[in-house]
């Protein structure tokens, strides 16, 4: 598989490596992904980076066992909304866990892994995921 | 702005139609409904065409104008409108819009997906695109599992369980089973649905809607001339639409949607009704917590006893509030596009009371409810007898 | 004054017993056990390679440095099983702990030393200024051929290292670091080849015993030191025989030896088995006690290190998972789950 949206995954590496999203000023809303207009404030909003600490808790989760193209090793994984503690909420796969490991509410850490990869030959998309908390 | 009337609908059967491909299916329903108007075609001079992903599904784009040399209707003004699942609801209310404001006299809107021409694979892909596809998709989700997401809390919070969800798609292949235009001809069990594999947990097989190739067409007209076409005309007493952030995640209840509370409020107050009113309803169950949710956020029920209603056979042909009489989503197919104007061809058929084994009784007015993605659109109509 | 400011170690939680790899190759597993010294090695994750761990444990290392990541100057990997062969590891790394595109990035390689040459690397820089904090890592996802003697060793690990400059933040002190190398083929990895080769019992005596006591014996030298002089010895780990036997040569009780001999818990994780080795030990050592450190990489070469910990290092080591919670933390596989894992099914 050739690496064709290659760009799109670049400009996202400081979110995904890294967790940076963005906070107004004005109403103190912090946002994940990164928006450039504050749906609040709109004009008035002012966004500035922020970076989160990656620690959470889950919202909500589900076994998936049917898997999109190119999550066929990982599967079945648990995907889940979590939480972070600054407040936006994220989706994103909990490693290394079976389903029954996982409860709403649980606690949940930012971990770094593959997202996916564009065959053997393409590049590789790294990103953040979360591991339970012991 | 002028009252607008349907006076003729049509649909494909539903299902996989192999040897038929996009163009077929689109001109069977779109023919069925031009002869159920008793037009000859001159008369029309507007099409808007709902579809979602045909570039990803059999690589064609300029669907508008695909459809209107097919239709031989050329040089009419075609529209392709797009809005993932809603892609249905949204052209008909473009439709609506443009003979109310004068500036179409008639009108066909149609809806259409051909999804069996590629694998399973692609078309979870396509689908996946009505999410987000940067902070959803590429993390590994898919639409059930966003469902899925949504039934867990809603367990959670209210209590929901399985069966109950399980209950929404027995009484679904019900009706589908008395729909000859539906996908699905059998009844199942809770057992069925139960046993049937896990997709993304809670949600199984039996609990989301299938793979369909289909499509559905209406004509349009100023209620005025309507009446120069047919005995039984249908008038449109209320369209709303309302949007919502695109991901799921980014909601602040994953317990409703509101985008469908705000959209339903709205509509309600055009048509100057409630919930109550409202006889017999077409709601989007791509997958069994949808209806659920979608019958709790119309105002049939209070938040939380969606589940409870489903399973006491509230929302049956015979219950309080007869809910996707067609079969649904479920039963009846989910040809994206074609969905949301599947659910007007239905509802208009129940308001005629030419739906035969499924009609409800003395039904004067209907309520369609079509969502996009995971709830970021939704399209409301409510329809009433005009005759 | 050089020394290391912050350590983490990252080992992922799969298991596979030697028990599983040998009935699928009909060997006795007691026989290999006992002739490996390993009871079961770790296994990544589908999601995990060389650069995922190596960020883990830098983020351990960053947090136990408490320094801003945008303060690192440079950013070494050391692996023998980077994700690409071309393109850096060292790249996704420092983006990943936002060290900042000052940072002076690049890849090593040198068979299971990779690591080690790393840190002397970073040693140089911040002894002589250039850079205020470097960050050293040693990583691998290590492949065997099935069937092959290095199936029932290769495993995966990582552990990372910062080195600093001044007297208050340093942890442990490193006195003094030398190197023995010569061009001796035990062991390699062609370019386009998927799994290494090796000498078999060539990897003994004229490569890991003569490089490890070569390294060993220089830094005795330099250092006016005896083996005497350590609390700890902490030897490139690919089995649990061959630092036994290093440590006989050099007359080590193995007291001194065992708690930084991890490799029959978790296997060989080749750049990362030393590096995991002294982390072992820094998890549990006292201020004032004194490590000695010789890794070995095939091709081949040692690195000894003379480590002087200081009183910094109580506190510091509070944050981030120690060796012992990472081993502890397991869940075991079955070889039909490690093909998997490993990605041997051709067909995947």
């Amino acid at each position: 598989m050739a690496s064709e949206a290659l760009p799109l995954s670049w400009r996202r590496i400081p979110e995904r490596y890294c967790l940076i999203g963005n906070s107004c000023e004005n109403c103190k809303t912090n946002f994940f992904p990164t928006r450039k207009i504050c749906p609040n404030c709109r004009r008035r909003g002012k966004l500035a980076d922020k970076t989160y600490s990656g620690k959470g808790k889950v919202y909500s989760y589900s076994l998936v066992n049917v898997v999109p193209q190119g999550f066929e090793l990982d599967a079945p994984y648990v995907l889940a909304i979590i939480e972070l503690e600054e407040g936006p909420r994220v989706t994103a796969q909990i490693v290394d866990c079976g389903e029954k490991d996982v409860k709403i509410g649980s606690l949940v850490k930012m971990v770094f892994r593959k997202i996916k990869e564009d065959g053997d030959e393409g590049v590789i998309h790294y990103g953040f995921k979360f591991g339970l908390v012991k | 702005m002028r009252d607008v009337a349907i006076v003729g609908v049509g649909m494909s059967k539903f299902g996989e139609e192999w040897n038929r491909g996009f163009r077929e299916i689109v001109i069977d329903a779109g023919k069925k409904a031009l002869n159920d108007a008793k037009i000859k075609g001159e008369e029309i001079d507007g099409m808007f065409v709902g579809t979602m992903a045909a570039g990803s599904l059999i690589g064609q784009e300029h669907v508008g104008a695909l459809i209107a040399d097919f239709m031989g209707l050329t040089p009419i003004a075609s529209t392709r409108v797009e809005a993932a699942c809603a892609s249905g609801g949204v052209a008909f209310r473009q439709g609506y819009m443009a003979i109310a404001s004068g500036l179409h006299d008639c009108v066909v809107v149609g809806g259409a997906e051909k999804m069996t021409d590629v694998s399973t694979a692609s078309v979870s892909d396509a689908l996946g695109g009505a999410g987000d596809q940067e902070w959803e998709l590429f993390m590994g989700a898919t639409f059930p599992a966003l469902y899925a997401f949504m039934a867990k809390r809603h367990m959670h919070e209210y209590g929901t369980t399985e069966e109950q969800m399980a209950s929404v798609a027995v009484k679904n292949h019900y009706n589908a089973a008395r729909n000859p235009c539906a996908q699905y001809q059998n009844e199942i069990t809770i057992e069925t649905v139960m046993k049937s594999k896990v997709v993304a947990s809670p949600l199984k097989v039996f609990d989301c809607s299938p793979i369909t190739d289909g499509a559905a067409a209406v004509v349009l007209m100023p209620l005025e001339k309507a009446k120069k076409y047919t005995e039984k005309p249908i008038k449109i007493i209320a369209s709303a639409q309302a949007s919502d952030v695109i991901a799921l995640h980014s909601r602040r209840s994953l317990t409703e949607l509101a985008a469908t509370k705000i959209a339903a409020k709205k509509a309600f107050a055009q048509a100057k009704l409630t919930p109550k009113d409202i006889d017999v309803c077409e709601v989007h169950d791509c997958f069994t917590i949808a209806e659920i949710m979608a019958i709790e956020d119309l105002g049939f029920f209070k938040k939380g006893e969606g589940g409870k209603a489903s399973a006491e056979g509230k929302t049956r042909l015979d219950g309080e509030i007869p809910i996707n009489t067609s079969g649904g989503l479920k039963g009846c197919g989910h040809p994206v596009g074609a969905t949301g104007i599947k659910q007007i061809v239905e509802i208009a058929w129940q308001l005629r009371g030419e739906a035969n084994q499924r009609q409800v009784k003395d039904a004067r007015i209907g309520m369609t409810h079509n969502v996009g993605g995971s709830g970021a659109t939704c399209a409301i109509h409510i329809l009433e007898k005009g005759f | 004054m050089v020394g290391i400011i912050g350590y983490g170690a990252y080992i992922p939680k799969y298991r596979i017993k030697m028990e599983e790899i040998a009935a699928v190759w009909g060997e006795e597993a007691q026989r290999i056990k006992k002739g490996l010294g390993i009871e079961e090695k770790a296994v990544p994750g589908t999601d995990e390679d060389s650069a995922t761990m190596a960020v883990e444990a830098g983020r351990i290392a960053l947090a136990r440095a408490e320094i801003d990541s945008k303060k690192i100057g440079a950013c070494y990997v050391g692996s023998e099983s980077h994700p690409y062969a071309v393109k850096p590891t060292a790249t996704i790394v420092a983006e990943a702990l936002a060290c900042g595109n000052d940072t002076m990035s690049a890849d090593f390689e040198f068979a299971c030393k990779a690591g080690t040459s790393a840190m002397q690397c970073c040693m140089g820089l911040v002894k002589s200024n250039m850079i205020k904090y470097a960050l050293a890592i040693g990583s691998d996802t290590a492949q065997g051929r099935p069937g092959d003697a290095l199936e029932y060793s290769a495993a995966a690990g990582a552990g990372a290292y910062i080195i600093g400059n001044e007297k208050g933040e340093i942890l442990a002190e490193i006195e003094e670091t030398v190197s023995f190398s010569s061009d001796t083929p035990d062991f390699w990895r062609r370019q386009h080849a998927e799994f290494p080769q090796h000498g078999g019992r060539f990897t003994g005596l004229p490569a890991y015993f003569k490089h490890v006591m070569g390294a060993a014996q220089a830094l005795f030298e330099k250092t006016g030191t005896f083996a005497r002089d350590y609390d700890y010895f902490v030897f490139h780990q690919p089995n649990g025989k061959f630092p036994r036997e290093v440590a006989k040569m050099l007359g080590i009780e193995e007291k001194k030896l065992s708690p930084g001999l991890v490799c029959s818990r978790i296997g060989n994780t080749y750049s990362g088995a030393s590096l995991i080795g002294l982390a072992r030990v820094l998890d549990d050592a006292k201020p004032g006690e004194k490590i000695f450190v010789a890794s070995f990489g095939s091709g081949a070469g040692s690195d000894a290190f003379s480590i002087n910990v200081t009183d910094n290092i109580v506190e510091r080591r509070k944050e981030g998972m120690t060796v012992e919670e990472f081993i502890a933390e397991k869940e075991y596989l079955t070889y039909g789950q490690y093909v998997k894992h490993r990605r041997k099914l051709k067909s995947l």
